[in-house]
């Protein structure tokens, strides 16, 4: 996982809401095995209308998502964040993410930023007045920074520190497989296994 | 002061706390599928990891495959499944293939088994692994990262979400079910109205459904975006259980259920939020949008806009009308279908095959209508009853075990502009097939409906 610290890039409004992970990738695009080539699937229905907010070519280059509330909402699919990812995306901002999108996010390196569905729609309208606009999402001071605004976000300390260190979970875990022994020791004789 | 369930279960599964970090919780049981796994198992393989438990592992053929005889024509699938098998032998893994008699939806076959126990941690690369809670233990969906990290760790750094009661009192009328009961839920609470939550689905109405009415209810929890949901664990539970192949027997059975007994909430615990639902005022629901918190009774009419108050949930109806193709007003029942499908993890089980049956029992359809069991024992169980004779007399089409039309990754599809009405679990835009327009409903309805080509209740016959 890259590590993330702070970002600064333009950003595009997804004025949607209930934005699920269907749509973020349409499952037809999850038959592949490999972890590549997800961007061709993003948002593949809606892209085919011209009139998509991805299809503006002003958006052209952006790396920050701006979307209504509830994005990510749905299936688990981590193919959701590869196809955001490869596509160009290093945050996505909105006022409430699907549980699952926003686990998933953090395991990859892509940051879900949570803010009050006002302070969304102000940078939605700023984003729209100029597409040009630079926004700053500084993950060390728990910022989002554009045009002299700054509003602070929530994250949790953990979290933040994986993401800064670019830490892979796995790793980490195994640093305490020990713990794991232990306590499969004392599991409960009933339980069941599958062999 | 008392716990909750979700309390309990979740504390007896910390392998390791530690101030500011999340919790490391052990998982009981992990189920695998074909479309989230083989990232996971190239991550293991390019770290040399194995797998710490295949004996706690199990893995299924469910999403890509066709439900007719034959082989996986798309080369792609085919690729995806024998991903799998590949990956299931290379690590040692127990694996249903397609065809074989233990094949099936993997939220199907988990339960069916016995291997789905009250108090268990359950994880898969699936949202509707929530269906497993149906047992009493915190069961949920994970991404693809996480899969790797069970798989070899057999663990999941987590954050123990809050609780939620929801509290369903009286007793749902007759006609109505435990579909109707959570689509109103989620009409109620909306598709975020859970997040963050486990939910623990509680009172006499719940106490009254059976296991597959309970699996139903705990599989659309994350429609109403709870990743979790359950209900604890009673007489009907240890009956369904008793005598299935990997549950406990003899004396193992006997510690187990003093156990199992211990799992419910304290009678003094303190949930973080309570909702209330009077079961006895519920009538079937069907969704008219593209989320499944966009329910209604059947007897209402397509909402307008207008009708929200708020501005966010507006524009997602005026789109939602359009994307469905529907003029507000229109009562819901002129809405005419083309197909109808009996099915997928949320009612694909013996009893949902059972009720349609009922109603097309000398009747005949007048749309495509595909019944199609969630598992090969299903499967076997239908045909013993001789549903499946009902159902090719009425003009249906009897198919094998699978995901089917619940999403578009096998030929079950929609056509563009086709409308289904559908007893999976989820109406978005495109999720049957590019362009199909979907109408949640519970198999009775289904059935009906399927009889008259418009939305139909039993009781409308
Ligand atoms: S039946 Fe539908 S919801 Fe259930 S596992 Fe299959 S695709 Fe997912």
């Amino acid at each position: 996982m890259d590590a993330f610290t702070t970002h600064t890039g333009t950003a595009v409004p997804l004025r949607r809401s209930n934005v699920d992970t269907d749509q973020i990738i349409p499952a037809v695009w999850l038959k592949q095995v490999s972890r590549t080539g997800f961007e061709r699937g993003l948002f593949a229905a809606w892209r085919e209308d011209p009139s998509f907010v991805l299809n503006d070519a002003s958006y052209s280059g952006a790396s920050v998502l701006v979307s209504g509330p509830d994005f990510g909402t749905g299936s688990s699919r981590e193919h959701a964040v590869w196809a955001l990812q490869q596509y160009g995306f290093r945050v996505v901002i909105a006022a409430r993410f699907g549980d699952i999108f926003r686990n998933n996010s953090t395991k990859m390196g892509l940051l879900p930023v949570v803010l009050p569905d006002a302070q969304v729609e102000a940078l939605q309208d700023a984003v729209e007045a100029d597409p040009g606009l630079e926004v700053t999402v500084d993950l060390e001071r728990r910022e989002v920074r554009w045009a002299g605004e700054s509003v602070a976000f929530e994250i949790d300390d953990y979290t933040r520190w994986r993401l800064m260190e670019g830490l892979d979970d796995i790793g980490l875990t195994l640093r305490h497989a020990d713990d794991i022994t232990t306590y499969e020791n004392g599991r409960q004789p009933w339980l069941p296994t599958t062999v | 002061m008392g716990r909750t369930l979700a309390e309990k279960v979740w504390e007896q599964h910390v392998v390791r706390r530690a101030d500011g970090e999340p919790d490391l919780l052990y998982i009981d049981l992990h189920l695998i599928h074909e479309v989230t796994s083989p990232q996971a198992f190239d991550g293991l393989r390019l770290a040399g990891r194995p797998v710490r438990r295949p004996d706690l592992t199990i893995a299924t053929e469910d999403h890509n495959v066709p439900t007719v005889l034959g082989p996986i024509s798309d080369p792609v699938s085919k690729t995806q499944v024998e991903t799998l098998r590949k990956n299931a032998a290379e690590f040692g893994l127990r694996l249903h293939p397609m065809g074989d008699a233990g094949q099936g939806v993997v939220h199907i076959i988990g339960p069916q088994f016995g291997l789905t126990q009250p108090g268990m941690t359950i994880v898969c690369g699936d949202s509707h692994t929530s269906t497993h809670g149906a047992f009493g233990g915190i069961a949920f969906g994970i991404g693809t990262s996480e899969v790797e990290h069970v798989l070899a760790t057999q663990t999941l750094p987590a954050y123990r979400p809050r609780t939620m009661a929801i509290e369903v009192s009286g007793e749902l009328p007759v006609g109505v079910t435990a579909k109707d009961l959570i689509l109103a839920i989620i009409a109620k609470i909306g598709t975020g109205g859970g997040q963050g939550y486990i939910v623990e689905y509680r009172g006499e109405a719940v106490r009254k459904l059976s296991m597959e009415g309970r699996m139903t209810v705990c599989n659309m929890s994350i429609e109403a975006g709870a990743r979790a949901g359950l209900i604890a664990p009673d007489e009907t539970t240890f009956a369904y259980l008793e005598g299935r192949p990997h549950a406990p027997s003899g004396e193992a059975w006997d510690q187990a259920v003093a156990y199992w007994k211990t799992l419910k909430t304290d009678d003094d615990a303190v949930f973080d939020k309570v909702v209330e639902i009077d079961a006895s005022t519920l009538t079937p629901y069907v969704t008219w949008g593209t989320n499944p918190g966009q329910g209604l009774p059947l007897g209402a009419s397509v909402p307008t806009p207008e009708s929200f108050a708020d501005p966010v949930a507006r524009s997602a109806a005026e789109r939602a009308l359009d994307y469905m193709g529907l003029t507000a007003g229109t009562p819901l029942r002129d809405i005419e279908v083309d197909t109808v499908f009996v099915g997928s993890c949320t009612n694909g089980r013996i009893e949902d095959l059972r009720s349609a049956a009922e109603i097309l029992r000398g009747r005949r359809v007048k749309t495509r209508t595909l019944i199609v069991p969630g598992s090969m024992l299903v499967k076997l169980q239908a045909e013993q009853e001789g549903l499946h004779e009902v159902f090719k007399a009425a003009g249906a089409e009897w198919r094998e075990a699978g995901c089917s039309m619940c999403l578009g990754m096998n030929p079950d599809t929609l056509q563009p502009g086709e409308r289904s009405a559908s007893t999976s679990n989820r109406n978005f835009e495109g999720r049957q097939g590019k362009g199909g327009r979907t109408h949640l409903v519970s198999p009775q309805v289904a059935a009906a409906t399927a009889v008259t080509g418009r939305l139909t209740a039993p009781a409308d016959l």
